[in-house]
């Protein structure tokens, strides 16, 4: 299987403090791979590494080509998607307007239609007119996660979808990741929770201090309880 | 009575839709760059001079048209090879750049057209009385002007409210990162905004020029009541530049129309304030929106209608 998105000795710093030291990953084609760890070992800022929000030094391939250096919307329109763990959605924008501006382009249309959103969450299309910003934090996660699906992106990128949501919304993530796996969509999760990762992710890499500490698929996790004392279990 | 309220009342408007022409781009740059663009009124003076110029030589419609346009151009150029390069320096590197600019430009200014006024004059077709209200006439050039900012209000509204480029902008007002993440070229946005933000200003000098004075010190006469706008109104809210726009323009007209006193008011007991129970509105009237200014920090940091501290 020929990776899509190889991530290779990423450095990246805020201000003077480094907070990546040297990671490795990838991410194949139609695959679902969790980016474990605790808050602060730097997964965010990897993903936002990727996507060159934060500037990465090192080598980040995506479908073979070298994006480091490339700026945000470049990077968008190759085809890398975004969902950003504080689901910054646009507060005085409506729903609908929210999902209109993911979209990268008026003119073509890519798998996923405003139409298939409301009909996965209906409760979206309830409020296609209202101001965003009066959503819960279950509803604006959704909107986040279909405002980025709009752009038909090939490889999303997901940080702490479940983060703060009630069990039934974590369920409805979890369903939305496996449709989105469904239609052929390369899935990077940032999780803290293990048991939404080990359920739906094909391989897993655990990071700790900047770097990965553990890469497997979710038996070896489940079998490997030294590694989940030490880097995950709080 | 009712002849001096109608006519402050509509000059105050006026002067008000002017500001908001200036203070809409200025209050739209700061929240999506936090560059607070000091050069900004002398973009306003650029197109009044640029007015002038064409007018001079082809003729007032034209410079109407071409000036702001111009103008817009030079303000996009300024983003894209000025702005843009000192951002990586941060806001303080950013706010001196504008500084500075507005300080070449008048030089400049001065260096092409000279310290004078220039006489920029409203052409012939638009030179008549529009009404008469009991002694006082109304010119017609000053309903134009007002049409005019009435219309690049509408226009303005239409473009950030109805389409895809104006939902961009309104959301790369509060997360740019993000919306540059969606996919979106964010710096040719910004660029744009600066253009157009720029142009309106232009716009603004063009018809104000024939109308108030078009001189060099003109965009340093201004800019200081543009500050006053933007903070009163809420930095990077359009519609508290709207209405702290129509607001300073008012009081301000109003203020300058009123020639009474304290003493006038509360007779002579108003002597225990000494000189300053006898000193008029109008006297006071330059400095009522810096009062406004230093009442609003005071008070509501946040501005009317704005919801970041300035």
């Amino acid at each position: 299987m020929s990776a899509m998105l190889e991530v290779e000795d990423l450095h990246a710093y805020y201000g003077k403090s480094h907070i990546l030291q040297g990671v490795t990953f990838s991410v194949g084609e139609g695959e679902i791979v969790s980016l474990l760890g605790r808050n602060g070992v730097g997964r965010s800022t990897a993903i936002k590494a990727i996507m060159g929000d934060v500037p990465p030094r090192g080598s980040v391939k995506f479908r073979g080509r070298q994006i480091a250096g490339m700026k945000p919307h470049q990077i968008a329109r190759l085809g890398l998607g975004y969902v950003p763990e504080n689901r910054e959605i646009f507060p005085s924008l409506t729903v609908r307007q929210n999902l209109f501006l993911g979209q990268k382009s008026t003119r073509e249309s890519g798998r996923w239609k405003m139409a298939d959103m409301f009909g996965i969450f209906p409760r979206l299309e309830e409020r296609a007119d209202t101001p965003a910003g009066v959503l819960s934090g279950g509803e604006q996660q959704m909107l986040t996660m279909c405002r980025t699906l709009m752009g038909d992106p090939d490889l999303i990128m997901v940080d702490e979808p479940t983060e703060g949501l009630a069990p039934m919304m974590v369920e409805l993530v979890g369903k939305l990741l496996e449709e989105i796996a469904g239609r052929g969509v390369s899935i990077l999760l940032v999780e803290q929770k293990l048991a939404i990762a080990l359920k739906i992710s094909r391989r897993l890499y655990v990071m700790g201090h900047g770097r990965v500490v553990f890469e497997g698929k979710p038996a070896d996790l489940s079998a490997d309880s030294p590694v989940r004392k030490e880097w995950l279990e709080v | 009575m009712l002849e001096l309220i109608t006519f402050s009342t509509l000059n105050g408007v006026l002067y008000g839709m002017l500001l908001f022409m200036m203070a809409s781009g200025l209050t739209l740059i700061f929240s999506m760059m936090g560059v607070l663009n000091f050069a900004h009124a002398s973009f306003y003076m650029i197109g009044a001079y640029f007015g002038f110029e064409i007018s001079r030589r082809i003729g007032f419609w034209p410079g109407f048209i071409v000036a702001p346009l111009l103008v817009g151009a030079i303000g996009a150029l300024v983003e894209r090879y000025g702005l843009r390069r000192v951002h990586k320096y941060g806001h303080v590197a950013e706010l001196l750049f504008t500084f500075g600019l507005a300080f070449i430009i008048e030089e400049l200014v001065q260096m092409f057209w000279g310290k004078l006024p220039v006489d920029y004059r409203v052409p012939p077709s638009l030179d008549f009385v529009a009404f008469r209200l009991f002694d006082t006439t109304y010119p017609a050039y000053r309903m134009f002007m007002l049409a005019t900012a009435v219309a690049m209000f509408v226009f303005l509204f239409l473009v950030l409210k109805r389409t895809r480029v104006g939902l961009i902008i309104q959301a790369a007002l509060t997360h740019p990162s993000m919306v540059a993440m969606l996919g979106h070229d964010v710096p040719r946005v910004f660029m744009a905004v600066f253009g157009v933000g720029a142009a309106l200003a232009g716009l603004a000098g063009v018809i104000a020029g024939p109308a108030l004075v078009t001189q060099p010190s003109m965009a340093a006469l201004l800019g200081p009541i543009l500050f006053v706008v933007i903070v009163v109104g809420g930095l990077g809210s359009l519609a508290g530049a709207f209405v702290a726009s129509l607001l300073i323009g008012l009081v301000q007209t109003f203020a300058v129309a009123i020639n009474a006193s304290l003493a006038d008011v509360i007779g002579p007991s108003a002597d225990i304030f000494g000189d300053l129970g006898r000193v008029t509105v109008a006297q006071i009237a330059p400095v009522i929106p810096y009062l406004l200014l230093v009442l609003v920090l005071v008070f509501r940091p946040t501005g009317l209608l704005g919801n970041r501290e300035s």
